[in-house]
C-alpha cells in the first residue's frame, strides 16, 4: 500500500508552479479581463473562470494521470498540493501588484485583473480564497481518476460540451430565434448565455449519450468493418449521400452570418487542399503561397470588373477558368527556377516569390493596369440564371462546388501514379530520379496543382469581397495555410478541413480573440507539435512514421501472426 | 572478346574528379553480357563513384560510358532508368515510409505510361495499368521472399528484408543491367550464401547482367566471372578470381607492401 511518503513532492513542486506561471501570463496579457464578463452558464461561470483555472486543471490532470489507479488517497493529495502550489505564484502576483504600479511595464494588469484573482477580498484573504479555489480544483481533478473508467469519458465530454455550446451562446441564440421566435429562446438562453437549468439538463443528456455509446461493445467503424463488403458500399453511398445533403441545406441552418464564416473557411480549405499537395504529398515547404491567391483574386478582378481597370468584361463565369489557368501558370514558372532547390532555400526562394508579388500589386509600375494601393472595385457578384449571387448563402454552393472539386482531385491524385510519385519525391529525391522518376515534371506538377487550387480560391475570393487591395496578400496568409495543414495533418485531406475550422471559423466566432490571434496560433502550434505532431486528423502514412513504436509493433505482429496461418 | 556486341556496358577512359581530387581515373571497363562481375578495391578507391556515374547522378569529366552500344554518359539518372539500368544502395535508400508494394510500383516507373488525368477522370485504361502493376507487384514480392509483407512501412521491414525489397525494387524496373552495391552487407555468412545464390538465380532465370561492388571476399570469389580491382580510382588488375587472388599489386593494395612481399615469399619457395 502506497503511503504519503511517496509523494513525488518535487514534480509536484515544479508542475504547480508551472500552471501558476501560465495562469499569471494568461492574466498578465489581458485574455484573463477579457474573457471575464462573458458568462457561458449564466450566474454559474464565466470564460474568465475557465481560463483561469483550465491550467490548474490540465497539470493536476497529468501529474495525477501516472499515480496507478487503486491509490486514492495519494492522488487525492497530489492533486491538492498541484493545485495550492499553483496558486502560489497568483498570489504572489497579486501582492506584487498591491505594493507596486505594474501598469507602468504591463498595462493589461488592470484593478478589473487583480479583482478577478483576489475575489475583491483584498491582497491577503484573496490570496487565501485562491489557494482554497485552486487546491479544490486540483482535487476535483484527481477525483476524477477515482471514477470507474466508464464514467470518466462521459462526465468529461458532458463538462467540455455544455461549456462550448455556452460559449457560442450569442451565435446559437440569434439563430434559434429565428427559427422559434424569441419566447422560445428566452427559455434556453439568459442574455449571452445558457440557462443554469437549461445548462444542467444537457449536461446529463451529453453524459447519458456518451455512456451509452461507451458501453456499446464494438465501435462505429468496427461495426462496418465486421458487415459483409455489399453492406459496407451501401453503407458508405449512405452516409455519403447523408453528408451531401447536410452540406446542400447548411446555409439554411446558419444564417447569414455564418454562411459568411463558412465561406472564408471554405476558401481556405481550397487554399488547404492546394498546399497540402505540395507540402503535404511532395514535400515541397512553399511559403509563398499567397502569391497563387494574389494571382487568381487579381484575375478574376481585371477580367470582371465594371471600373476602370477592367479588361473584357467577362462574367464570373467565363473569367473563372481563365483565373485558374492564371494561377497555374505562375505556379509552373515559379516552379522552374526552384527545381534544383531543397527544403530551406526551396522554404526562402518561394517566401520570396510571395512578397514580390505583393510588392508587384503595390507598386506604381503595375498600378495602370491593377489599381495600386486602390486595388480593383466594382467585381461583381457570380451570375446564376439572370440573379446574381449576393447573399452568403447563395454564394456558399460556389465555393463547396470548389471544395467538392478539390477534394475529389485530391484524393484520386494521392491514389494515383503521380500520388506514388510525388511521395517518392518526398522521401527520397536522389532515388525517386534513379528509379526513372522525372523530377521537372512531377515537381512541376504538384506546383501547378497547388497554384491552380490556390488560384481558384483567390477568384473566389476577389467575386465574394466585390474589392480587392494588395493589403489582403500579405504572408500571413501563407502561414495560416501552411498552420491549418500542419494542425489538421500533413497529406491529410479531412486533416485540412478540421484544420481550417480551427484556424479560421473559431477566432471569427470569438470575436475576443482578435488581438491574440497570432499568439493562440503560436501556442496551438507548440502544443500540436509536442503532443500530437502528426495532427489532428493524420493521414495514415503520417500516423505511421511518427508513431512507428506502439502502434506498429502491433500491427506487425498481427500481420506476421497472420502469415503463419 | 574484341567484338563489341560482346559487352553490355562499356567504358573508356572514364574520369571523374572532386575538385583536386580524382576519385575515378581513365577507367576502362566493360561487362559481358550475362555475366557477373565484381569491382573490388579498398575505401574510397572510387568504386561508388564509378556506379554514381554509370546511373547518370555524376556526370563525368572525360571518357565515355556505353550501354547496348550508345552512350549513356550525360544522361539524366531517369532517363538512364528508362533503359533497364538500375542499382541498389551501399547503405539502403528505400523509401521508407512507403508500403513494401509501393516501393515496388515506384521501382515499376519505366514500365508505367499512363497520365495524372486518366486518375482524375477514373479512365478504364488508367485504372487496368494501375491494377496490372499491382499484379505484378505481388508477384515480384512473392519472388523476393516477401508474400504477405507488402503493406508494412519498408522502414519496420527486418534488415534482410529491406536488402531484398531494395533488389526487389530494382528488379521492378525489368532491369537488363543490374548495379548491386555491398548486397551482402551486414550480413552473416549464411545469409551472404543465401543472397549469392539468390544473385545468381536473377542471371540465371532472368538473363539479368550484374555488376557488384562487394567486400566480401568469399562472395566476390564465389560468385563472380570477372573481377576488377580499384585502387585511388585506377585499375589495377582485372581477371577470373583466381588470377586476382594471386596477383600481387591486389595484394599490395589490400595489406601494404611489406604483406605482399612477405606473402610472395613461401609461395615462391613451394
Amino acid at each position: 500500500m502506497a503511503t504519503l511518503r511517496d509523494l513525488d513532492l518535487r514534480k509536484i513542486l515544479r508542475m504547480g508552479l508551472i500552471a501558476g506561471a501560465i495562469t499569471v501570463i494568461v492574466g498578465a496579457i489581458g485574455l484573463l479581463e477579457l474573457f471575464g464578463e462573458r458568462a457561458l452558464v449564466a450566474d454559474v461561470i464565466t470564460m474568465g473562470q475557465v481560463i483561469l483555472y483550465t491550467p490548474v486543471l490540465l497539470i493536476a490532470y497529468m501529474t495525477a494521470k501516472d499515480i496507478p489507479s487503486g491509490q486514492t488517497a495519494l492522488s487525492l493529495v497530489t492533486g491538492l498540493l498541484t493545485g495550492v502550489v499553483s496558486s502560489f505564484p497568483v498570489a504572489g502576483f497579486i501582492f506584487l501588484a498591491s505594493a507596486v504600479n505594474l501598469r507602468q511595464f504591463l498595462p493589461n494588469v488592470s484593478p478589473t485583473l487583480i479583482s478577478l484573482l483576489d475575489f475583491n477580498a483584498g491582497p491577503v484573504i484573496g490570496s487565501l480564497i485562491q489557494v482554497a479555489a485552486m487546491g479544490t480544483v486540483g482535487l476535483i481533478t484527481a477525483g476524477f481518476f477515482i471514477l470507474p473508467e466508464k464514467h470518466r469519458k462521459p462526465l468529461f465530454n458532458a463538462i467540455l460540451w455544455t461549456l462550448v455550446i455556452g460559449l457560442f451562446s450569442e451565435i446559437l441564440s440569434i439563430r434559434l430565434r429565428d427559427f422559434f421566435g424569441v419566447a422560445f429562446t428566452r427559455l434556453i438562453f439568459t442574455g449571452k448565455a445558457l440557462n443554469p437549468l437549461v445548462a444542467g439538463i444537457l449536461f446529463i443528456l451529453i453524459d447519458g449519450i456518451t455512456y451509452r455509446m461507451g458501453r456499446q461493445k464494438q465501435t462505429l467503424s468496427e461495426r462496418i468493418a465486421a458487415m459483409p463488403p455489399r453492406q459496407q458500399k451501401r453503407y458508405r453511398l449512405a452516409s455519403m449521400i447523408g453528408i451531401f445533403v447536410f452540406l446542400l441545406i447548411l446555409p439554411l441552418l446558419l444564417g447569414t452570418y455564418l454562411s459568411e464564416v463558412i465561406n472564408n473557411i471554405g476558401i481556405y480549405v481550397l487554399m488547404g487542399l492546394g498546399l497540402n499537395i505540395v507540402v503535404g504529398f511532395a514535400g515541397l515547404l512553399d511559403l509563398g503561397y499567397v502569391a497563387f491567391f494574389a494571382i487568381g483574386a487579381y484575375s478574376m478582378a481585371i477580367l470582371t470588373t465594371g471600373g476602370s481597370l477592367g479588361i473584357g468584361n467577362l462574367t464570373f463565369w467565363t473569367a473563372l477558368p481563365f483565373s485558374v489557368l492564371m494561377a497555374a501558370t505562375a505556379g509552373l514558372i515559379l516552379g522552374v527556377p526552384v527545381l534544383r532547390m531543397r527544403g530551406d532555400y526551396l522554404a526562402i526562394v518561394t517566401l520570396g516569390f510571395g512578397e514580390i508579388i505583393r510588392i508587384l500589386a503595390l507598386s506604381d509600375l503595375l498600378k495602370p493596369y491593377i489599381g495600386g494601393a486602390q486595388g480593383v472595385l466594382q467585381i461583381p457578384k457570380p451570375p446564376f440564371f439572370g440573379t446574381a449571387l449576393i447573399q452568403p448563402g447563395q454564394f456558399y454552393y460556389i465555393v463547396l462546388a470548389g471544395c467538392l472539386l478539390a477534394w475529389f482531385v485530391s484524393s484520386r491524385l494521392s491514389d494515383s501514379r503521380l500520388g506514388r510519385q510525388w511521395m517518392a519525391l518526398r522521401e527520397d529525391e536522389d532515388v525517386a530520379e534513379a528509379m526513372g522518376i522525372k523530377l521537372v515534371a512531377t515537381k512541376l506538377l504538384a506546383f501547378g496543382f497547388g497554384a491552380a487550387f490556390s488560384g481558384l480560391a483567390g477568384a473566389l475570393f476577389a467575386s465574394k469581397l466585390t474589392s480587392i487591395f494588395p493589403h489582403s496578400f500579405k504572408l500571413e496568409i501563407s502561414i495560416n495555410v501552411l498552420s491549418l495543414i500542419i494542425i489538421g495533418g500533413m497529406g491529410s485531406l479531412p486533416g485540412v478541413v478540421v484544420g481550417a475550422f480551427i484556424l479560421v471559423g473559431l477566432p471569427e466566432l470569438l470575436r475576443e480573440f482578435a488581438e491574440f490571434r497570432l499568439l493562440m496560433y503560436g501556442a496551438l502550434l507548440v502544443v500540436m507539435m509536442l503532443a500530437k505532431p502528426e495532427g489532428f486528423i493524420p493521414s495514415a502514412i503520417r500516423r505511421r512514421e511518427l508513431h512507428a513504436d506502439k502502434e506498429i509493433e502491433g500491427e506487425i505482429q498481427s500481420k506476421v501472426a497472420g502469415l503463419g496461418e | 572478346m574484341t567484338d563489341s556486341q560482346d559487352f553490355i556496358l562499356q567504358s573508356k577512359g572514364v574520369t571523374k574528379r572532386f575538385g583536386g581530387l580524382v576519385a575515378v581515373n581513365e577507367f576502362d571497363f566493360n561487362v559481358p553480357r550475362n555475366s557477373i562481375v565484381s569491382i573490388i578495391g579498398p575505401n574510397g578507391a572510387g568504386k561508388t563513384t564509378y556506379f554514381n556515374c554509370v546511373t547518370g547522378f555524376y556526370g563525368i569529366d572525360e571518357g565515355m560510358i556505353e550501354f547496348e552500344g550508345e552512350q549513356i554518359d550525360g544522361l539524366s539518372p531517369d532517363r538512364i532508368a528508362h533503359r533497364h539500368v538500375t542499382r541498389t544502395y551501399q547503405n539502403i535508400r528505400l523509401f521508407a515510409n512507403m508500403t513494401a508494394i509501393e516501393n515496388l510500383l515506384v521501382g515499376m516507373e519505366p514500365e508505367l505510361h499512363t497520365h495524372w488525368y486518366g486518375a482524375v477522370l477514373g479512365m478504364p485504361g488508367t485504372r487496368a495499368e494501375e491494377k496490372q502493376a499491382l499484379d505484378e507487384a505481388r508477384e515480384l514480392l512473392h519472388f523476393i521472399g516477401l508474400a504477405g509483407k507488402g503493406d508494412l512501412l519498408a522502414k519496420n521491414l527486418p534488415y534482410g528484408d529491406q536488402r531484398r525489397l531494395e533488389i526487389g525494387r530494382a528488379l521492378a524496373n525489368k532491369p537488363r543491367l543490374l548495379l548491386l552495391d555491398e548486397p551482402t552487407a551486414g550480413m552473416n555468412p549464411n545469409e551472404s550464401a543465401e543472397a549469392m545464390h539468390f544473385i545468381r538465380r536473377l542471371r540465371d532465370e532472368l538473363g539479368i547482367t550484374i555488376l557488384l561492388i562487394e567486400h566480401d571476399m568469399r562472395v566476390v570469389m564465389g560468385i563472380s566471372e570477372r573481377v576488377t580491382v580499384l585502387d585511388y580510382g585506377i585499375k589495377i588488375a582485372e581477371g577470373s578470381p583466381n588470377e586476382i587472388q594471386k596477383n600481387t599489386k591486389v595484394i599490395e593494395a589490400y595489406l601494404g607492401r611489406g604483406a605482399a612481399t612477405g606473402l610472395q615469399t613461401p609461395a615462391g619457395g613451394q
